[in-house]
């Protein structure tokens, strides 16, 4: 539509963009910034994903949710956060001069690929511990165990065995990742500096402040054919090779700490993440209880007072409900969704799947202006008015969210023999027995991995999807944003004290879900 | 074997909410819509005055900043989502005008309005409040090392100004573009670039939006390093407005030498399409009288445009109204202000 702005066809527009190299800079730069973040984010996040998957440890529940927190924040408290620990005058600069008395600050990754980098790792670094983790735990140990029999050494053993065996949920988990990073928006521009643009800033430039919806359009599509290449990419890999194998419930393949070995690789990683994503949280929580005169409570306190008496006041208890109302419809939305689309796609033909695949992923791939209007284009009649109706926002997050409930699903799904289901027919199940006894007690575990996601997603939307925000019913997000509109330390300490809330209910509700048993699926 | 009663808790739970929701939203009888930028607040109180009076409620829809609102109502023009729109500002008037989504209405209350914050001589888009967009500093940080504050934006390509400026980018921030208007109209379309190329070499640095300029890289309200920021006039009020104990003086300074500010002006108007229209007009007068106009300044820190509203305390203490500041016609700013941004981000960023 956006092409056709007078009735006629206004491609003239576009001949800049494929005349200016800057556009050719910028969409290598978002490739590239991508690829790396994604095969960072991996291997850091793969020891941890073994350890989690073969271990059992105390904390090890409490440790998952928190790993998870960072997918909710919004960036600018992210980057406030790694602002207050490595920015020029930040805690870890301000020790390392006091220590080795320099008067220069010796860390400056201000507006660095490098910060970019991190926060990318920092945010998406459960999703593979997750995804990966989830699926590894139901490899059977047996299988490893005979090849190290066998003679194989631990490496080999690894890269042989382990590897293949847990591609498929590697290059799912790596495909969000990476599609996360190339459409990132926020962290690039913010910590990295305006000179770090990649397409999605050029997308929301055109569309927003210049209103040349042809180019942003244009934009839009050269972003989307970029993804699903990534996808024909990806799909081509995971289909030559699909391993089937017998699943086993988690009891049997977890074990306790026991050798010096053991203790290295879980502490090992357990720091890891302590370091990675708990010390920028640490010092978001520190700074919601820090004032000038010490530790206190007063911006908490502040939360429940509204000075002004303005009508969009948000009361604390009440964006807490909004927030986790439309994150557990949102949830329910996307399992539902999710669990069909997956269905769909590992019975359908090669092609047949080969084309709807990338297609499940497009909301997660759209640039979030082009979402935004394209809502206010697509669906300003009726019977499909739904623009300011409350079930818009469910809706959207929706979109966003059941995508990872596919990519969490879909390898355990393809994994499932043939045999299995097959006999349980032959023994006189029912379709619907068959899947309900045999195929969702083995997706169990993926799918409550997809079930987080889509009610994290939901958590942290900030209303980017959905332009149209109602004042009515405000979420924690919204809350944040509008303390963070104006000046003065209050605002920003309430700021921080409202992110340290979204953390902790952000927590729990993961240690609910991780709760959540499917009836006859044990220990999975 | 646990019964799975936590998935019959999250569902019942979640279709209630389903339920509930649409009924708080929609059971109202008479309702007036009012579509604007998130940065929009008003009192409880002053919006109980108009609902009591007029028997109808007012319904807020928020649609991002101001540009994205604006371009929405545009979009949705055919079937438009409110009745009123507030919060054009005089960088986007001729997109507004020209795209023909609002009523003139020539309310009896624009005599009290000055005549040069009158953009718009159809009266289709009439000002309600504007502001400064101008450079504060850190008092104490100046202080500290004994350095004067910067008293006119020229004065930022002074090498003792090295590495101390923090600015937003025009492309994604509305603060971002008000200043770099300030440097055209300062210092003309020849002067600007220049301007800008001594401003780049001494260090200037470019953030994405207020928020991470000054909570990310402003002295005195962060961690950050840099004691000169684009922001408002009216930021030091707010600072003391929004302290723990209010403090006699300001952390925070303005300057509003003359040519060193950029005026925003902010419209409200009604949207072409509107059912209710008598009372659209109704809510319109409401908004540019003085009940609405005094709620202004504290509720987002802007000035009113009625010249009978009087302003705060905190205010009238605090803040000091820029002196000639930068005015552009809504004309040129439409027509070069693709160019400014890319001209600019050539200049700076590539």
């Amino acid at each position: 539509m956006s092409f056709i702005p007078d009735g006629e066809w206004a491609l003239g527009s576009l001949q800049k963009l494929f005349k200016s190299g800057y556009y050719a800079r910028t969409l290598w730069f978002t490739f590239w910034q991508a690829a790396v973040s994604t095969l960072l984010t991996l291997v850091l996040a793969l020891p941890g994903a073994y350890v989690f998957a073969r271990y059992r440890f105390p904390g090890k529940k409490l440790l998952q949710a928190f790993a998870t927190v960072p997918f909710v924040l919004p960036t600018v408290v992210v980057a406030t956060s790694f602002q207050a620990l490595l920015g020029p005058r930040g805690l870890i600069n301000e020790l390392l001069q006091a220590v080795f008395n320099l008067s220069e600050a010796p860390i400056q990754m201000n507006h660095s690929v490098l910060f970019v980098l991190l926060a990318h790792v920092f945010f998406n670094y459960t999703v593979i511990l997750r995804m990966v983790g989830g699926f590894w735990a139901r490899l059977d140990p047996s299988l490893t165990e005979s090849a190290r029999v066998l003679g194989a050494s631990s490496v080999k053993v690894f890269f042989r065995v382990t590897l293949p065996l847990l591609k498929p949920a590697i290059l799912a988990s790596s495909l969000l990742v990476f599609i996360f990073c190339f459409s990132s928006f926020g962290v690039i521009l913010i910590l990295g500096g305006p000179r770090l643009a990649t397409i999605e800033v050029e997308i929301y430039r055109q569309a927003v402040h210049l209103f040349n919806l042809p180019m942003a359009a244009a934009l839009s599509l050269i972003q989307i054919v970029f993804i699903l290449l990534m996808m024909w990419v990806y799909t081509t890999l995971q289909r030559k090779q699909v391993v089937t194998l017998q699943p086993v419930s988690g009891a049997h393949s977890q074990v306790p700490i026991r050798t010096a070995k053991d203790r290295s690789w879980v502490g090992g990683n357990v720091c890891l993440i302590l370091l990675l994503v708990g010390t920028p949280l640490a010092a978001l929580i520190l700074r919601s209880f820090l004032t000038d005169t010490g530790l206190s409570l007063v911006y908490y306190r502040a939360l429940f007072v509204n000075p002004v008496q303005s009508i969009f006041y948000v009361p604390p208890l009440e964006a807490v409900f909004y927030s986790c109302g439309f994150a557990l419809v949102t949830l329910v939305f996307s399992v539902v969704i999710g669990i069909l689309a997956a269905q769909f796609l590992s019975v359908s033909e090669g092609r047949i799947s080969a084309l709807f695949d990338p297609i499940f992923m497009l909301p997660l791939s759209t640039s979030a202006v082009t979402l935004g209007f394209g809502f206010i284009i697509a669906l300003d009649r009726p019977p499909l008015n739904l623009r300011t109706s409350l079930l818009l926002v469910p809706l959207a997050h929706t979109l966003v969210a059941f995508p990872f409930v596919v990519r969490s699903v879909l390898p355990a799904l393809r994994s499932i023999p043939q045999s299995l289901k097959e006999s349980a027919a032959l023994l006189g199940a029912s379709p619907f027995r068959v899947w309900r006894s045999v195929e969702l007690p083995i997706i169990g575990r993926s799918l409550i991995v997809g079930a987080v996601f889509a009610f994290t997603i939901s958590l942290g939307e900030f209303g980017a999807t959905v332009f149209v925000a109602r004042p009515q019913t405000p979420t924690m997000p919204l809350a944040i944003y509008r303390f963070l509109g104006q000046p003065g330390a209050l605002n920003y300490g309430q700021a921080m004290a409202m992110s340290s809330l979204l953390m902790l209910v952000t927590a729990v509700g993961f240690l609910m879900l991780e709760k959540l048993r499917i009836e006859g699926q044990g220990e999975f | 074997m646990k019964r799975p009663i936590s998935i019959t808790l999250i569902l019942s739970l979640s279709l209630w909410i389903m339920g509930i929701l649409p009924g708080t939203a929609f059971s109202k009888p008479l309702e007036i819509t009012v579509m604007t930028h998130d940065s929009f607040s008003v009192s409880k109180k002053v919006v109980a005055i108009f609902e009591k009076r007029e028997q109808v409620k007012i319904r807020f829809l928020k649609a991002g900043d101001a540009g994205a609102a604006l371009n929405q109502a545009i979009l949705s023009k055919n079937n438009p989502l409110a009745d009123v729109f507030y919060g054009v500002d005089n960088t986007f008037i001729s997109r507004a005008l020209k795209a023909g989504v609002f009523i003139a209405y020539p309310s009896p209350l624009l005599r009290h309005i000055p005549d040069e914050l009158k953009l718009d001589i159809q009266n289709r888009l009439l000002p309600v409040d504007f502001g400064d967009v101008c450079l504060n500093y850190d008092k104490k940080w100046f202080q500290k090392k004994g350095i004067q504050p910067p008293q006119d934006i020229a004065a930022l390509v002074d090498p003792r100004y090295k590495n101390l400026t923090v600015v937003e980018n025009p492309a994604t921030s509305s603060p971002g573009l008000a200043f770099l208007m300030a440097t055209v109209g300062r210092f003309g379309e020849q002067g600007y670039q220049e301007y800008w190329k001594k401003l780049t070499k001494n260090g200037v640095l470019v953030t994405k939006g207020w928020q991470e300029a000054y909570w990310g890289s402003f002295s005195a309200a962060s961690k950050g390093n840099r004691p000169i920021v684009v922001s408002y006039a009216s930021s030091p009020p707010a600072e003391v407005f929004y302290a723990k104990k209010k403090p006699a003086e300001a952390p925070t300074a303005a300057v509003t030498s003359p040519g060193s500010c950029f005026r925003q002006i902010e419209f409200v108007g009604i949207l072409k399409g509107t059912k209710k229209l008598k009372l659209a007009q109704k809510l319109i007068d409401f908004m540019l009288d003085t009940d609405f106009q005094e709620d202004i300044p504290l509720q987002m820190f802007v000035f009113p445009s009625n010249r009978k509203a009087s302003l705060p305390q905190v205010f009238t203490k605090h803040t000091v109204t820029a002196e000639q500041p930068v005015m552009l016609a809504p004309e040129r700013i439409a027509t070069q202000r693709e160019n400014w941004i890319e001209t600019w981000t050539d200049i700076v960023l590539r």
